[in-house]
């Protein structure tokens, strides 16, 4: 029988601001531990939390760009449940009133549209960060600096059909965000984070099957990595007639499989009930239209833009838009040199792989859009042929020095004076006489052979075409 | 509603406290009168009520987004029962 996956995503999502959800303390990544506490996030008894007012402008702002309607009236819930990471044994959420619900994202699968609706989002604060290796193997070590951060969860309807199109949907996702300013979006450093969830059903089947939930994935690979692995899990316990059990499963990255979590027999139960140390929260249309009317332009608008605007292909287009940043670097090289088609090349080629190389972000390349156009610009004018130019890229990234100073200083520009190439062939000519032979004989690729040796010579500076072109006619002089 | 022992011995489970026999009895009693209690609230009509979320009649309650300074490192573990390394330390929770 062929069965089809039901795939269900939760997003949480750590917001960039400067402040805690409802205390006053930072919320910066990377301080020592317990720096980064006050009575408000331990919990402490007589505290009162209050809301950081940017928490919900971001999650308004997000809601919108998610397409989602926004509850004009809500409120926060305590959540209750019995863990070291929670300092006040429940964790304030929203429940019933969640700040907004009912939207989606449209995803670019095999070349066609997806519509992924999104059940809700909402606010909550996030809790501690457990430790488990340390000096008493019978211990567990706690570090509130991350209890109250501002976090939104952000849950997919069970839309998504293949492991691929639930990694379509996260970078989507995460490109949006991106965009919207509201979130580093880091998954090494915890401040997006996925658990997913997987049922399978016979194709056309209506009913949904039992599903299990996947934890601990680290990038969006290992969420495809383990839903493909959970997939298969699950045909081959449904193929054997083996019952599937309703639980919460870890991702092994290392295995590359998925763990039984132990976990007690008991249901959750979290008690919901209304958090009486907040007020209820209106959010009033005008307020939303202002932050609607102020929306960057998100991803799927500026991939139309630029594919209209600069004759890009759909998939140039598609990379080019996938980071916020990237697009704005081709967009002001854009505004300064007219060869569209050039510059893609250059940014999707050479340019990408040296930030990659670094393992750096397009806004903190340490070369400007301007010294790269710049390096184009003399390239096209001949000063240097494109291997060379490549190797003054990787150059102006390793020193920080303009493409003109490297020249310069490195002696690199092309030589194109036909006196001076001629000369170069002819002591190549002497230097190989049987390749010239073979090629005099009929072997055409002899005629490469000595190209390249003439080249090496030249030290990469030849001018290519034309030495290639007195090659030709030295070869049938000869 | 009756309350039953096996009730109250997982509502004392969630708030993790731990009962004897007779303290169950006790309090299957002492629930049962309360939910009676509370039951007659049933009774009346609220079809004209809006649902209420807070008391107070307050909303849209915020704080800027200014970060303020921390307590220090040794204040915050002042009252923790074990501590190292500036961490909080609590028994193992998982295996």
């Amino acid at each position: 029988m062929n069965y089809e996956p039901v795939i269900g995503l939760e997003v949480h999502v750590q917001l960039k601001t400067e402040s805690k959800i409802f205390c006053g303390c930072p919320a910066k990544f990377g301080a020592g531990p317990n720096t980064q506490t006050c009575p408000v996030c331990l919990g402490l008894p007589g505290t009162l939390p209050v809301l950081n007012k940017k928490v919900l402008e971001y999650g308004v702002k997000t809601a919108l760009a998610l397409n989602c309607s926004i509850q004009p009236f809500i409120k926060f819930d305590r959540k209750n449940y019995f863990y070291p990471d929670l300092p006040k044994n429940y964790q304030i959420s929203q429940y019933d009133l969640p700040l907004s619900y009912k939207g989606y994202i449209d995803i670019n699968t095999d070349g066609s549209i997806r519509r992924i609706g999104i059940t809700r989002l909402h606010l909550e604060e996030d809790a501690g960060k457990l430790l488990h290796e340390g000096s008493d193997a019978a211990s567990s070590y706690v570090d509130f600096n991350r209890t109250g951060i501002p976090l939104l969860e952000i849950v997919s309807e069970p839309d998504i059909n293949s492991p691929q199109e639930a990694y379509e949907y996260l970078t989507s996702l995460k490109a949006i965000l991106k965009y919207l300013d509201i979130s580093d979006c880091d998954m090494e450093k915890g401040s997006l984070r996925c658990d997913a969830n997987i049922s399978i059903r016979p194709k056309g089947e209506k009913k949904l099957g039992t599903k299990t939930e996947l934890k601990n994935m680290n990038s969006f690979k290992a969420v495809r990595s383990a839903l493909e692995f959970e997939l298969i899990r699950q045909t081959k316990a449904k193929e054997n007639n083996l019952k599937i059990t309703q639980e919460t499963l870890l991702w092994d990255e290392k295995m590359q499989k998925t763990i039984t979590m132990r976990t007690k027999e008991e249901a959750h139960d979290y008690r919901y009930f209304p958090e009486p140390d907040l007020v209820p929260f209106v959010i009033e249309e005008k307020d939303i239209l202002s932050i609607k009317n102020n929306l960057p332009e998100l991803p799927r608008q500026k991939y139309s833009r630029l594919l209209a605007s600069y004759e890009l292909s759909e998939y140039e287009a598609n990379i080019l838009t996938s980071d916020k940043n990237l697009a704005e670097y081709f967009e002001i090289g854009a505004q300064i040199y007219k060869n569209y088609k050039n510059l893609t090349n250059w940014m999707l080629g050479a340019f990408l792989s040296e930030l990659n190389n670094r393992k750096i972000a397009p806004e903190n390349s340490p070369v400007a859009a301007r010294d790269l156009i710049n390096l184009l610009k003399i390239t096209d004018e001949g000063k240097i042929n494109n291997l060379t130019a490549k190797a003054v890229l990787t150059e102006m990234f390793n020193s920080g020095k303009s493409a003109d100073v490297i020249i310069k200083d490195k002696n690199l520009a092309q030589i194109s004076d036909k006196g001076m190439l001629s000369k170069i062939i002819d002591e190549t000519i002497k230097e190989n006489p049987s390749p010239v032979s073979d090629y005099k004989n009929g072997k055409e690729n002899a005629l490469m052979f000595i190209m390249g040796q003439a080249m090496k010579k030249a030290k990469g500076k030849a001018n290519p075409k034309i030495i290639n072109e007195l090659l030709k006619e030295r070869m049938k002089n000869a | 509603m009756a309350i039953s022992k096996e009730q109250v011995n997982y509502t004392a489970n969630l708030a993790r406290i731990e009962l004897t026999e007779d303290e169950l009895n006790i309090l299957s009693r002492h629930l049962d009168d309360i939910i009676k209690f509370i039951d007659k609230l049933k009774d009346i009509d609220i079809k004209e009520v809006a649902p209420c979320s807070h008391v107070i009649p307050i909303r849209n309650v915020f704080r800027e987004d200014k970060a303020h300074k921390s307590l220090d490192v040794k204040d915050a573990l002042q009252n923790a029962p074990a501590k190292e390394n500036n961490f909080f330390k609590v028994p193992k929770v998982i295996e």
